[in-house]
């Protein structure tokens, strides 16, 4: 198949970029894909913890554009599945370490070796933004159902559209379905009503994800709670698989009790 | 304002605020149009449509509206002769 850039990202910070393209990139990796996620947040990494992969870094993204290595030196292979491999950026460095054009170059080397590229944005909507985006072909936004997190997904969108990336997908992150059903939360209705793009996940808040997070390890490499099977979804939707959506409004019968079951408590 | 609202609707739930103040609040962030170049654009819209119509001055109503992913500027024109109005978007940005 031909290589698919996408990369990930929010305009708000903290609403789960990173943990997004950690469960994507090892689902999409599980479906038999060639797939590497590369940390766009030059000075502020964190895809190397979320993933587990921080002992093994030797060199890093602006080693390769600086000529330090080559760039398969600095593809970390992750063991724990086939075919899945990681790209850390530098911590001790700022966002100016790294160009648009010398991101698109890095881009076009791996279009030849992957199914899927994955990139990780950092926040904002300054230089480091726009250098992540610089190579990819399609976007994820990464939302929460808040008015600042939506705010900023709207702009960012607005920003991705004028970049000319097609398609743009929204992601809902860390939806309480209980908060929904009081109407004490924006439902995924209203957000989808808001921006006026195509959703292609609802994730349900889940304390699986900060305990995956703790231990370094993708919930995608389990199955098991609602949080994993929703970034599963969102790995077959990516793939062009029609799956149906989780029902997050709190009111389907025996929620409750599948979550319990699932929690087991 | 917002506060005003649920204190005048207090069964009024969160999650619908959020909603009305993002809808409000993205109209603004969507475009860059200042308060004193579209009332510069009414009065140039004015002395054009005065060429070919009897409209009421008094009557008119311009606002940014909000479209899925667009705003659109609305303008609401009653003419003075009939009772018929001219409706016209003018803009789309």
């Amino acid at each position: 198949m031909d290589c698919r850039i996408i990369v990930i990202t929010s305009g708000k910070g903290g609403v789960g970029k990173t943990t997004t393209t950690a469960n994507l990139a090892v689902a999409l990796a599980n479906e038999g894909y060639r797939v590497v996620a590369i940390d766009g947040d030059v000075g502020l990494r964190n895809l190397d913890v979320i993933m587990g992969l921080e002992n093994r870094i030797v060199y890093t993204l602006v080693d390769v554009i600086e000529g330090t290595c080559r760039l398969n030196q600095a593809m970390i292979r992750d063991k724990r599945t086939e075919n899945l491999y990681m790209i850390p950026t530098a911590q001790s460095r700022t966002k100016d370490a790294v160009s648009s054009e010398q991101m698109l170059e890095i881009c076009g080397q791996l279009r030849n070796e992957f199914d899927f590229v994955l990139i990780d944005s950092p926040a904002g909507i300054e230089a480091g933004f726009r250098n992540a985006a610089a190579g990819a072909d399609e976007a994820l936004v990464v939302t929460t159902p808040e008015v600042s997190a939506v705010r900023d997904a709207d702009r960012i969108i607005g920003l991705l559209e004028s970049m000319e990336k097609a398609p743009i997908s929204l992601i809902i992150n860390r939806i309480k379905p209980e908060m929904v059903k009081r109407g004490e939360m924006l439902a995924i209705q209203d957000v989808l009503d808001i921006l006026a793009v195509d959703l292609i996940g609802a994730v349900p808040d889940d304390e699986s994800v900060v305990t995956s997070s703790n231990k370094g390890e993708p919930l995608t490499f389990s199955n098991g709670s609602l949080a994993t099977k929703a970034f599963l979804n969102i790995a077959k939707r990516i793939c062009g698989n029609e799956v149906p959506f989780m029902d997050l409004s709190g009111n389907q019968k025996g929620f409750f009790s599948s979550l319990r079951r699932i929690f087991g408590n | 304002m917002f506060k005003f609202l649920t204190r005048l609707f207090p069964g009024e739930k969160s999650g619908d605020v959020a909603k009305e103040r993002l809808q409000l609040v993205l109209i603004h962030d969507r475009n860059d149009i200042a308060p004193e170049k579209l009332e510069a654009l009414k009065v140039d819209m004015v002395r054009l449509l005065k060429k070919y119509l009897e409209i009421d001055e008094t009557g008119i109503k311009m606002n940014l509206e909000r479209r899925s992913r667009s705003v659109a500027l609305v303008a609401d024109i009653p003419l003075k002769s009939s009772q018929k109005q001219v409706r016209g978007r003018k803009k789309n940005g």
